[in-house]
């Protein structure tokens, strides 16, 4: 069958060499995956590509069938097929919806390093601002703090003011321009420098957590990440913010660049087991994504193997350790446990038991988007939620499909701001009905991303993004411990 | 191969966005969800109303084309892989519910309509439409009209047909048809509409349905009743048939499938029972209760060893996961899953289940069965590997000698599947030498010139081993 087929195909395009691409992603491509998927089509409504577009190739199965084509030697990967991969979100919102667990995710990355390896349809800036952001910047903590300083001293000096005055971002893509306005202060310290490494819990420490700080969190959310370390030294764990980590390499592996991901896996590996940590937790559902599949990441690297196992095994959301671990307050962890849409915690300085609890001096209504890489890679949807509805004075509205992609997906809004668009605006229609105070996520992009949809939907009077940690930080109540 | 000048009439039709000829759209409707099967089409076409789809087939006609019209690809029986080439049409963008009449009980919809999304709105309505296929996620009406989809309320409900009461359709020549209407008594002539539904896109293309609703029901109870024998539990299924009673859901997993769905969700299911059936009654609150322990005393008197009944709905969820996760477990044994569908009178489902251990045994393949009990309708399960060709073909032995085993039992090659590409072979067996001919002459009368879905239902050779033994 595959034979004729490859004839056919050559009979009806006039034929195709085999490029030096198609031979790379022959090599590369997990064909024991490619031969799971039973084209079954269960991924295809949880699939935000094809419910804008309708077509059968902007689907994983679709996908899977294009890349098990190549790799079958049905057809050359084309302009069209670098496209087409790079049109995928990344969400991953299929793995859940497969029957047979194909890990498309992996196979995604696996033709993006390929098509990145070989592709010549990058226009020179393109190729010159990956090169520049995935060697030059992300790796190095103190380029990213030193361009964090940039865009800080650009924000505060004034700069900024008459830049938007001049019109001179008219000059770029109106959804950068969107972008510029909705950025964050950023900061030149990250939270190592503002607080240093060590951190002691309150009360009796239940264990010790490594903070992954991230990049992108630590210039653009610092205080987030302060708000984390606060948060988890409440629950009564003991924080480390070990100085060698550097960026999970997530951009690197979902953009293609799998050799780069692979040393700062490295590098991460050894610097968190250095710090001898209970669990390492993660405030970035996407970084978070990467980090528990380290042990993939580094899977053809057997010295890496066990190192690889033993990060990826401890690493969990934020949330996760504190509803699993933490030490919440006992009237909040029955509320938490019961799932109960209204907690009723006591109110600030109560003294009944030890631990935390939250609640809210107003009453507001808050909702939830995903973010999908904390829902489909680490499948943690329930902690978030518990959390919230462990919140006195706040009341949780679910969000009309909230466990679908936002749109940001890394880079995604940047690199292909039509679809990114189409899907904020999808979402924004259902975010709006839920008229809520609070829009929380639990990932930096995804909170951008929904900071740029209120402002594009004229939302900002009546509503605010705001990552979960920072949300729950302000109606934190402590008790004596 | 397909000439440049269709190609830019069919273009001047639906606009250049709408007809795609690349590599990728090529590769991407070569296939359906059917394992081990793919063909390229020459070109495929996004129609978005009926006049197009009038206009396409005229031209389609007159080059003497094929078409498959296709919904979300999710059929197992081949029947949408284009294997004579030609052009895939895609009904996707026809996908709107034109009505819900509130007086009269029924909804009209476009064919690529979401079946999930016509069920979740008719619900929202206080209405229900119950056929349910397990693709119903994805699945369109049109293409659960074209192969009369079933699903686990089959038993009760009955499948798509019991609900479909009137059609558009476009003929091969172009021409525009409607059959049946908001009307549930109508016998002006030959039922083209009951013809229509099943007939896999090789009669026309449907382009708009008019479906009938029914009121939901008010309560629902689920059980499950687990066996150390298997006679035991296929006489429990005839015997609650017997006694009167219909549930709505009555379905069977044996041995294998207990444990690697137990090993996937883990459940608790008891891992040394030959059997369990999963059963769910519906209506109202007191014949669900009276029926439902009317049940638990017949499962108790064919020696089942246990019999627990879901306290809320929660735990019933619970159970029906279990069911429903069975293909999902059964996906991930093995890389290629041959799931197929016969189906025999409910009283020889025991016989039937025994044959197929049998045969997977003597071919040296791992088949699991589950399926919609209550309806005779098995779902012998192959987990296998596409790549061992000696392995698939002994699996192709074994799905063959099942095939066979059902006639016998005076069942059929399948009960919800259809059959298309793959169960072409074996239709003589089912319909014999006489039915094949009466199913060619009115194929004939609907598409003279073979361009509708060409080379499904009827085979070039049939399989001529079968003793044909009717009743």
């Amino acid at each position: 069958m595959a034979n004729s087929l490859a004839s056919m195909l050559e009979a009806k395009n006039g034929g195709g060499s085999c490029s030096e691409l198609a031979a790379t992603l022959k090599n590369t491509l997990d064909y024991d995956q490619l031969t799971n998927c039973m084209r079954c089509g269960f991924c295809l409504p949880a699939c935000p590509t094809f419910r804008e577009t309708g077509i059968e190739a902007e689907s994983p199965r679709g996908r899977i069938a294009l890349m098990k084509a190549v790799a079958d030697g049905l057809m050359d990967p084309d302009y069209a097929f670098e496209t087409q991969m790079n049109h995928c979100l990344g969400c991953r919102a299929c793995e859940p919806a497969c029957p047979a667990d194909v890990k498309y995710g992996q196979l995604l990355e696996q033709a993006r390093d390929s098509v990145e390896r070989h592709t010549v349809n990058h226009r020179w800036w393109v190729k010159l601002a990956r090169k520049t952001a995935f060697d030059g910047v992300f790796p190095h903590q103190g380029r990213m703090r030193f361009l964090g300083g940039a865009l800080q001293a650009y924000q505060r000096s004034g700069l900024r003011k008459l830049v938007r005055g001049s019109g001179l971002l008219k000059l770029f893509p109106k959804h950068m321009e969107q972008m510029e306005r909705i950025l964050p202060d950023a900061s030149y310290r990250g939270v190592l420098e503002q607080m240093g490494s060590l951190h002691r819990a309150a009360g009796e420490r239940v264990g010790t957590v490594g903070l992954f700080r991230g990049c992108i969190m630590d210039v653009l959310f610092t205080e987030t990440n302060k708000h984390t370390v606060e948060l988890l030294n409440a629950a009564g764990f003991d924080v480390v913010i070990p100085d060698t980590q550097n960026c999970c390499g997530a951009l690197h592996a979902h953009s293609g660049e799998q050799a780069g991901a692979k040393e700062l896996a490295k590098r991460n590996i050894a610097a968190f087991r250095a710090a001898g940590v209970d669990w390492i937790v993660s405030n970035a559902g996407g970084c978070g994504a990467l980090l528990v599949e380290y042990d993939h990441l580094l899977h053809d690297e057997p010295e890496w193997a066990e190192g690889a196992a033993w990060f990826a095994k401890r690493t969990l959301d934020v949330s996760k350790l504190l509803v699993e671990h933490g030490r919440l307050q006992a009237s909040a962890a029955a509320a938490v446990a019961a799932g109960k849409t209204q907690a009723t915690a006591p109110s600030c300085g109560g003294s009944c038991g030890s631990g935390i609890s939250f609640a809210s001096a107003d009453k507001v209504r808050i909702t939830y988007q995903d973010s999908c890489h904390l829902r489909n890679v680490m499948r943690s949807p329930e902690a978030p939620r518990k959390l919230m509805r462990s919140v006195a004075n706040a009341e949780f509205v679910e969000l009309y499909e909230s466990d679908r992609c936002c749109g940001s997906a890394g880079i995604y809004n940047l690199t292909q701001p039509d679809m990114a668009g189409q899907i904020l605006d999808h979402k924004m229609d259902h975010v709006k009905r839920t008229e809520a105070h609070y829009l929380l996520t639990s990932n930096p992009g995804c909170l951008l991303q929904m900071k740029l949809g209120i402002e594009k939907h004229g939302m900002s009077g009546r509503m605010q993004a705001v990552h979960l940690v920072d949300f729950l930080h302000e109606r934190l109540c402590k008790t004596e411990h | 191969m397909l000439h440049d000048t269709v190609k830019s009439k069919l273009r001047a039709i639906v606009g250049d966005r709408w007809f795609k000829d690349d590599p990728e759209s090529l590769i991407t409707h070569s296939y359906d969800g059917t394992p081990m099967l793919q063909s390229l089409p020459d070109g495929v076409i996004y129609p978005e109303n009926t006049a197009q789809v009038s206009a396409i087939m005229k031209v389609l006609q007159e080059h003497r084309a094929p078409v498959v019209s296709r919904g979300s690809g999710t059929n197992l029986c081949g029947g949408t892989v284009p294997v004579e080439g030609g052009i895939v049409m895609v009904m996707h963008r026809m996908n709107r519910i034109l009505e819900v009449d509130l007086e009269n009980l029924t909804a009209t919809v476009q064919p690529g309509l979401i079946t999930k999304q016509f069920s979740t709105h008719v619900e929202g309505l206080g209405l229900f439409y119950p056929p349910d296929p397990g693709s119903m996620a994805i699945s369109t009406i049109g293409g659960n009209i074209a192969e009369c989809s079933g699903g686990l309320r089959g038993l009760k409900y009955g499948t798509t047909k019991d609900y479909v009461i009137g059609l558009e359709a476009v003929l091969a020549n172009g021409e525009i048809i409607r059959t049946g209407g908001k009307l549930m008594k109508d016998v002006a002539g030959y039922d083209l509409t009951k013809l229509l539904v099943g007939s896999e896109g090789t009669l026309a293309v449907i382009t708009e349905a008019t479906l009938k609703l029914i009121p939901p029901p008010k309560t629902k109870k689920t059980m499950l009743a687990m066996y150390k024998d298997l006679y035991g539990a296929a006489r429990t299924v005839s015997k609650i048939i017997e006694n009167r009673i219909i549930p709505a859901t009555l379905e069977f997993l044996d041995n294998p499938t207990i444990r690697v769905v137990d090993d996937f969700a883990k459940l608790g299911l008891p891992l040394d029972m030959d059997a369990i059936l999963l059963i769910e009654q519906d209506g109202d609150p007191e014949t669900v209760e009276r029926d439902i322990a009317l049940i638990a005393d017949i499962c108790r008197s064919e020696n089942a060893e246990r019999v627990s009944i879901a306290a809320n709905d929660e735990e019933g969820l619970k159970l029906m996961t279990a069911r429903r996760s069975a293909f999902t477990a059964l996906a991930r044994l093995r890389p290629t899953t041959i799931l197929e569908d016969a189906t025999v009178p409910r009283s020889k489902i025991a016989e039937m289940v025994l044959a197929i251990n049998e045969i997977a045994a003597r071919h040296q393949v791992t088949i699991c069965t589950f399926g919609h009990a209550g309806d005779g309708n098995l779902h012998p399960t192959a987990t296998t590997d596409a790549r061992d060709k000696d392995e698939i073909h002994r699996v192709e032995q074994a799905f063959e000698e099942i095939f066979e085993a059902a006639i016998q039992l005076g069942g059929t090659i399948t009960g919800e599947h259809g059959v298309g590409l793959v169960k072409a072979p074996y239709l003589e067996w089912k319909i014999g030498a006489a039915g094949i001919e009466m199913m060619r002459g009115i194929k004939l009368a609907f598409d003279p010139n073979n361009i509708l879905n060409p080379g499904k239902m009827f085979a070039k050779a049939s399989r001529k081993r079968v003793v044909l033994r009717h009743g």
